[in-house]
């Protein structure tokens, strides 16, 4: 019974989000602007395309990855306070965990995926979608782990995100130029459907389990974590490039 | 022709199946290797896991592929014409709709600030009543929404004008630490992650496709330099507006 209903509630409900998107295009298109669709046929079906896609990701994610994901996330904060003695043993499957988490939800993150390949494009292919998506994972890595890392410690979030800002705001100075509106974007683009519950189970797990933090103060902050780090990694992936680049022109 | 066509169509899913399931490889390698090295368990209802796993596979491949055939051409083509017929109090209007109706109906942004509105209550900043949480709750996602409709027009002003982007990104981090000094404690940690919350699957790419069409079309604009970053102050102005909010309301 199950399986018959929730397809068609799924369809719907991914509908509910797609089609106000679609009817302002339309509008916009056809009122404002006064022309008509370019090739209807083929960007309705592009759409529906959109559309089933959607329904299928989702309703995919919550029969297989979230279940598994979050008791995982759940067992692994559950043991970690057992651990007593020895923390950083006992914490490290934590951060091991978390990193590896973060990094391979972001390189099937859908959203993160069309930027890259728009970027590859914009550029004429300078940018490669596939090292500039590996980049932004290693920094959604880095920066969850550290985002545990604070709720175990309990440091105040804004030092973390104090800090973050001010190595953006200097690599910014030193970065090759034409990355750096990318790298910005790229910051917003990693917190979507994939990353997000996955990464809250494992904050919220946390925050009830290990002892003196609370769910309500402490939970919160991992995504403003996985937003911020992916900034740094992008510019230090095209610094490490450029200087590639500049070495090897030097040498010759 | 239509055999062509649909042969077409054929080659593209194939590809589309053979990219997703490469982006999904990783995932699944972490699951189960956690599940079976460190939580020494098989995998409870196997069946239900693999064909949840064969739908998100085939799901991400429409996806990505009804992206190219659909949304983003069409919103090249938007940009385009509006930088031709040069109407930009439009463009302003199509900007600001864009944003904030895309935003304003966001599962994840309705989820997070009733949870914040919840916890607002607790700390006692309102009224612990549901009606005062339901308000507060309404007038956090009102706010997220309008930032987010300024951002796209604040960023499309800078396409246009070519104002550099590192100028506006910086000063706005600083606008977030100043006002996270004055802002009530409680709503820091929420207006930080709401400026990641607000930027959703569909509205990334169609975002995205405007700014590099806007780019491409204008003379003298670089789609890569000036095109992106419209995401970055998307992300950006609801922290600010969110605490400035909170300051009003305390």
């Amino acid at each position: 019974m199950e399986l018959f209903l929730d397809p068609v509630m799924l369809l719907l409900a991914t509908a509910k989000d797609v089609l106000p998107v679609l009817g302002l295009l339309v509008l916009f298109q056809m009122v404002v602007l006064k022309r008509p669709l370019p090739r209807p046929g083929r960007i309705i079906f592009g759409f529906c395309l959109v559309l089933a896609g959607m329904a299928c990701f989702l309703g995919g994610l919550d029969l297989a990855l979230f279940p598994v994901g979050r008791t995982m996330a759940l067992q692994l904060a559950k043991g970690a306070q057992s651990g007593g003695k020895e923390i950083w043993t006992a914490y490290g499957w934590i951060y091991l965990f978390a990193f590896l988490v973060g990094f391979s939800t972001t390189i099937a993150e859908p959203s993160l995926i069309a930027v890259a390949n728009k970027a590859e494009e914009a550029s004429y292919k300078a940018v490669s979608s596939l090292g500039l998506r590996i980049a932004v994972a290693l920094g959604v890595a880095v920066g969850i782990t550290l985002g545990t890392f604070r709720i175990v410690t309990g440091t105040p979030l804004y030092i973390y995100i104090l800090a973050g800002y001010v190595i953006v705001a200097i690599q910014t100075a030193f970065a090759p130029r034409m990355i750096i509106p990318l790298a910005y974007d790229s910051g917003g683009v990693t917190t979507s459907t994939v990353t997000v519950p996955l990464v809250a189970a494992l904050g919220l797990g946390l925050a009830s389990n290990v002892p003196g933090r609370s769910p309500v103060l402490d939970g919160f902050g991992l995504i403003a974590f996985a937003s911020l780090f992916p900034i740094i990694s992008v510019l230090g992936y095209a610094q490490l490039v450029q200087w590639i680049v500049g070495r090897r022109n030097r040498k010759k | 022709m239509q055999a062509g066509l649909f042969g077409k169509i054929f080659n593209a899913l194939g590809g589309a199946l053979l990219g997703a399931c490469r982006d999904l490889a990783p995932i699944v390698i972490v699951i189960s290797l956690f599940q079976f090295l460190v939580l020494h368990q098989p995998f409870p209802e196997l069946f239900s896991v693999l064909a949840g796993l064969g739908l998100v596979i085939v799901g991400l491949a429409l996806f990505v592929l009804g992206l190219d055939i659909g949304l983003f051409p069409l919103g090249e083509t938007l940009a385009e014409e509006f930088a031709r017929k040069g109407s930009l109090f439009w463009l302003f209007v199509f900007a600001f709709a864009l944003g904030f109706g895309t935003t304003v109906a966001e599962p994840a942004l309705i989820a997070v600030t009733r949870e914040g509105a919840r916890a607002a209550a607790e700390a006692g900043l309102i009224d612990n009543t549901p009606a005062a949480i339901q308000r507060y709750a309404l007038h956090v996602r009102l706010t997220v929404a309008l930032s987010v409709g300024a951002a796209i027009v604040l960023g499309v002003l800078r396409i246009l004008r070519g104002w550099s982007l590192p100028m506006i990104v910086v000063g706005g981090y600083m606008l977030v630490m100043l006002m996270t000094v004055f802002a009530p404690k409680e709503i820091v940690g929420l207006a930080y992650d709401l400026g990641g919350v607000t930027t959703s699957t569909v509205t990334v790419p169609l975002v995205t496709a405007l700014g590099v069409g806007l780019a491409r079309t204008i003379r003298g604009r670089n789609p890569l330099t000036d095109g992106f970053g419209l995401i970055a102050l998307a992300s950006l102005t609801p922290m600010i507006f969110v605490m400035v909010l909170g300051l009003f309301v305390h």
